[in-house]
């Protein structure tokens, strides 16, 4: 992500600092994650301290330090799709994908996160990628959803 | 400003509007322990040590005895048996994170705790939060800060900023109370410092 989309994105928001999360936010969504120089550039515009723009970025999950894949897939683990079998659908992604929750494999083309309810169980076993909910995920329809991205 | 007449421990004292029940226990010369108060520091409510039992109007709270400011016909007791079973289990919980603490030792032994009593979880930082409120309110060099959040909740430098402005201030290192912090400038230099 270059410097002048980030200039961009923090002039959109008018330079408030109390705006930082807004612009985090913004960063993470166009970029899928949040590079260092970003984060400076953030620093220094705002006049925010960078320890406490790490503090922000690390509490939030929804923030990432390291380079997210294309798509982020999210299996929920909650307790509904847990009985329903979420367990067999994340190990079917683990096996196809190659990565473990946390991780983005090497050519940067999936992410994997596990979620604790994603809100839907009466649609459980749920995975979502990049935002779309798959819901009655079987084992055998996985590599299909993935196959079309 | 206003003066306001209260009672800690049965003696009647003086303050002044505004003041923090901690303020003015120790302007009266009566000890309350803390572990995350500095003087020249805002106050921060993190540890809870100094925790005390405050009347109003008959009802008795418990509150951190930093952060709650005085009001009139208050009645603060700073050692009672409820007072003194929170502070050691505050004392045993962070025994468990920092073991060979000096300061929490010697609390230890004042309030009974046992340091055993919960498995060893040696983290060493008891989240105290000085060094990183020191470096940001008195010196305003932000070079450390809390990172994650919970149980994973650490302190960490910023090298870039560190390898700058740390050695000649160093000035955190006495406040820590467990010597991460000494340890986290260790690890940070070893690691980062040759990158900047």
């Amino acid at each position: 992500m270059d410097k002048d989309r980030v200039d961009q994105i923090i002039d959109k928001h008018e330079c408030e600092a109390s705006s930082l999360i807004q612009i985090l936010l913004e960063i993470q969504s166009e970029n899928h994650w949040l590079p260092k120089e970003a984060l400076e550039r953030v620093a220094e515009r705002l006049q925010v301290p960078l320890t406490r723009i790490l503090h922000i970025a690390t509490f939030y999950t929804a923030f990432s330090l390291v380079p997210k894949g294309q798509h982020e897939i999210h299996i929920c683990q909650g307790t509904a799709c847990h009985v329903r079998g979420a367990r067999r659908v994340l190990d079917t992604v683990q096996d196809l994908t190659g990565i473990k929750p946390g991780e983005t494999d090497l050519d940067l083309k999936f992410s994997l996160e596990t979620v604790n309810c994603l809100g839907c169980c009466a649609l459980g076993p749920v995975m979502e990628i990049d935002g779309k909910t798959h819901g009655n995920m079987a084992p055998a329809m996985i590599a299909d959803v993935l196959k079309k991205l | 400003m206003s003066e306001i007449i209260f009672q800690i421990d049965g003696r009647v004292v003086v303050a002044s509007q505004g003041m923090t029940v901690l303020e003015a226990a120790q302007k009266a010369g009566i000890s309350i322990p803390t572990l995350c108060h500095h003087e020249k520091l805002e106050p921060y409510g993190g540890c809870r040590f100094c925790t005390v039992e405050a009347e109003v109007r008959g009802w008795t709270k418990l509150v951190a005895s930093c952060l709650y400011p005085v009001e009139k016909d208050l009645v603060v007791r700073t050692r009672s048996q409820k007072v003194d079973r929170i502070r050691k289990m505050i004392l045993e919980l962070l025994l468990s994170h920092a073991p060979d603490a000096f300061e929490l030792q010697d609390l230890a032994k004042e309030y009974g705790a046992d340091k055993d009593r919960f498995e060893k979880e040696p983290s060493f930082c008891i989240h105290c939060g000085l060094c990183v409120r020191y470096c940001a309110e008195v010196k305003k060099k932000n070079a450390i800060g809390f990172i994650d959040r919970g149980t994973r909740r650490e302190i960490s430098f910023i090298p870039e900023i560190a390898s700058k402005e740390c050695w000649d201030c160093k000035e955190c290192f006495p406040l820590c109370p467990t010597e991460a912090l000494q340890a986290a400038f260790v690890l940070t230099k070893a690691l980062a410092f040759s990158l900047y």
